[in-house]
């Protein structure tokens, strides 16, 4: 009954931010727009420019970029002509650490105004005198930020493979994407990142004394993230099952223990405004 | 979970809380009796809102006690337990702007766990009470200073608290929504619950309140019932004396039990027993005085604050 009752608040609380975060058009429509960006427009402007070219000299250029790709790659456009080479290797591999930026970015922004935000609008009594205990309040924020990142991982990551499908598949035959990696890539890998990312501003967003603060630290303590994101998510879709596999663990490992630590960072003395 | 039926629903004793160098709350022992109105009076930063703020647990003292509805706030259970069973109407009403008024209750609903048949039906009646019924629907964000007070009322009280505390209630009020707070404590107090009420404002706690303490510097300066704080600060009777020509009420300084005299338009003479009240008036009347008004008059609860802050200064 008490685990019920804990779920429940925490539930509660990540439910009220989600419906204040549907709510706030001028905070999520910026970053939909971002993720629209990167997930649909860069990627199908550049797949259409690169799967049309005609021009031989680029033509030839581009299959020497492929040929510079793992072998993986190279087995399977084998055979191929160049601009459709390239446009597979842009779609598979090249776009990848797209995949983890633009996720991780809206659970950023979220997780950065999430209990700051309880603090500049003063609501943060209301919660600090609440019968919720601050791992609930804690539970309730995360969720709150994760699952915008995650929505916008799943929702991007759909867009993201209609648009490879439909202007790379009629050349290779058929519908490829997703391949397994990046099955990997956005089950496996990405979810950890995230959650290390979000541990890390949660516990920022409960120090600091203002928005402003909390967004400025946060771009600061997740741009080197960002950066091994990058290498991970590269890296994920380049070696293989098995290291995309390990790597995954890795951050699965680093999350909770992130995950755990930060929640010290919430209490009741810093709903209220303390502490900061 | 021990729960104390029959003891204070709120103590503390020897609470000591700081905030770095300055110290809120000062070795502060008082006991709120179930059932009853306490007021906690005091200029600001004489550590009121820090009181509200440990009786429910949110900041935890630095030494001392606290006991709320027989709970130790700071004990994780016992704590939920006893924030469950408060209501706190904050010095600000903390709600949240992009939500509405409904969105706004229902949440606090579901967080201080009202039976979920009953919500719909608790937030129309708080809502009701409080006249704000009309304005569910709308953002918090567009209500007026006077509307978000109210719904930060209903709020407290949706889920029927047995410690109601409320940290300025009537700040930046219209008459109106003030009236809506007084009239509150007053059902409150009727039904048996328990009202804890910080202000700095003393009209209101007056005729609200069965004890009165006054805090200063995060000490509890006095505390008893309004009626023991008279007689401890006021003197025994004081009345207010007018006459055709007031100067004739001059002779009242020469006697003996008048303790003190002041002539401002009408004229107030503290006497020693409330039986000098005949022998002021003979005497007057010997002296030729046309009397045209006899009042006694028991202190405002503000006149006895400041007797009280007088006399600790």
């Amino acid at each position: 009954m008490k685990r019920t009752r804990h779920r429940s608040r925490a539930w509660v609380i990540a439910r009220t931010d989600l419906h204040q975060f549907v709510q706030a058009r001028d905070f999520w429509l910026p970053l939909s727009i971002v993720a629209l960006l990167f997930f649909v427009v860069i990627p199908t402007f550049l797949l259409l420019i690169i799967s049309t070219v005609k021009d031989v000299k680029l033509v030839n250029q581009l299959s020497g970029v492929v040929g510079s790709l793992p072998a993986q790659l190279k087995h399977s456009v084998k055979g191929q002509k160049g601009p459709v080479k390239a446009s597979y290797a842009l779609a598979v591999y090249l776009f990848a650490p797209l995949a983890i930026i633009v996720p991780l970015t809206v659970s950023s922004a979220v997780g950065a105004h999430t209990i700051i935000g309880e603090r500049e609008r003063g609501s943060g009594e209301f919660l600090a005198h609440s019968p919720a205990t601050e791992r609930q309040i804690y539970l309730g924020k995360l969720m709150a930020s994760l699952i915008p990142g995650y929505f916008t991982a799943a929702v991007g990551f759909a867009m993201y493979s209609l648009v490879v499908n439909l202007i790379v598949g009629p050349q290779l035959g058929g519908w490829f994407f997703p391949t397994g990696n990046w099955w990997i890539l956005m089950l496996w890998v990405l979810p950890p990142f995230i959650a290390i990312a979000l541990a890390v501003i949660l516990a920022i967003s409960a120090r600091v004394s203002s928005a402003a603060a909390a967004q400025q630290s946060s771009a600061l303590a997740t741009l080197p993230l960002i950066v091994i994101a990058y290498g991970v998510s590269s890296n994920t879709i380049f070696k293989g099952h098995l290291v995309a596999f390990v790597i995954g663990a890795l951050a699965w490992v680093i999350a909770v223990l992130a995950l755990l630590r930060a929640s010290r960072a919430v209490s009741r003395e810093r709903l209220l405004g303390m502490g900061a | 979970m021990a729960l104390d039926q029959g003891g204070p629903a709120v103590a503390l004793r020897g609470v000591v809380r700081s905030f770095g160098d300055v110290v809120a709350v000062d070795d502060l022992t008082f006991e709120v009796p179930t059932g009853t109105v306490t007021v906690l009076l005091g200029p600001n930063g004489a550590g009121k809102t820090t009181v509200v703020r440990l009786v429910t647990g949110a900041l935890q003292p630095n030494a001392g006690s606290i006991r709320t509805l027989g709970l130790d706030p700071s004990v994780d259970a016992q704590g939920t337990e006893a924030r469950r069973r408060c209501g706190v109407v904050p010095a600000r009403p903390a709600l949240y702007d992009r939500l509405t008024g409904r969105d706004n209750l229902e949440y606090a609903a579901a967080l201080f766990e009202v039976d979920p048949h009953n919500h719909e039906r608790r937030i129309e009646e708080a809502a009701a009470r409080f006249a704000i019924a009309g304005a569910l629907g709308q953002r918090v964000g567009g209500y007026s200073t006077g509307m978000r007070a109210r719904l930060a009322l209903a709020r407290a009280v949706l889920h029927d608290p047995d410690l109601l505390l409320l940290d300025e209630p009537t700040a930046g009020l219209d008459p109106e929504s003030a009236r809506a707070v007084l009239e509150l404590i007053d059902d409150m107090a009727e039904s048996g619950k328990t009202v804890l009420m910080c202000t700095h404002l003393l009209l209101e706690a007056e005729g609200l309140a069965d004890q009165v303490i006054v805090m200063d510097h995060g000490r509890a300066i006095v505390a008893g019932s309004p009626a023991e704080l008279s007689r401890q600060y006021w003197p025994a009777a004081r009345v207010v004396l007018d006459a055709a020509d007031p100067s004739a009420l001059d002779a009242a300084r020469d006697f003996p039990f008048v303790r003190a005299y002041e002539r401002n338009g009408t004229v107030t003479v503290d006497l020693e027993r409330e039986a000098d009240v005949p022998d002021l008036v003979d005497g007057l009347v010997r002296a030729g005085a046309r009397l045209t008004r006899v009042e006694p008059c028991a202190p405002s609860l503000e006149e006895l604050y400041f007797a009280i802050r007088k006399r600790a200064r």
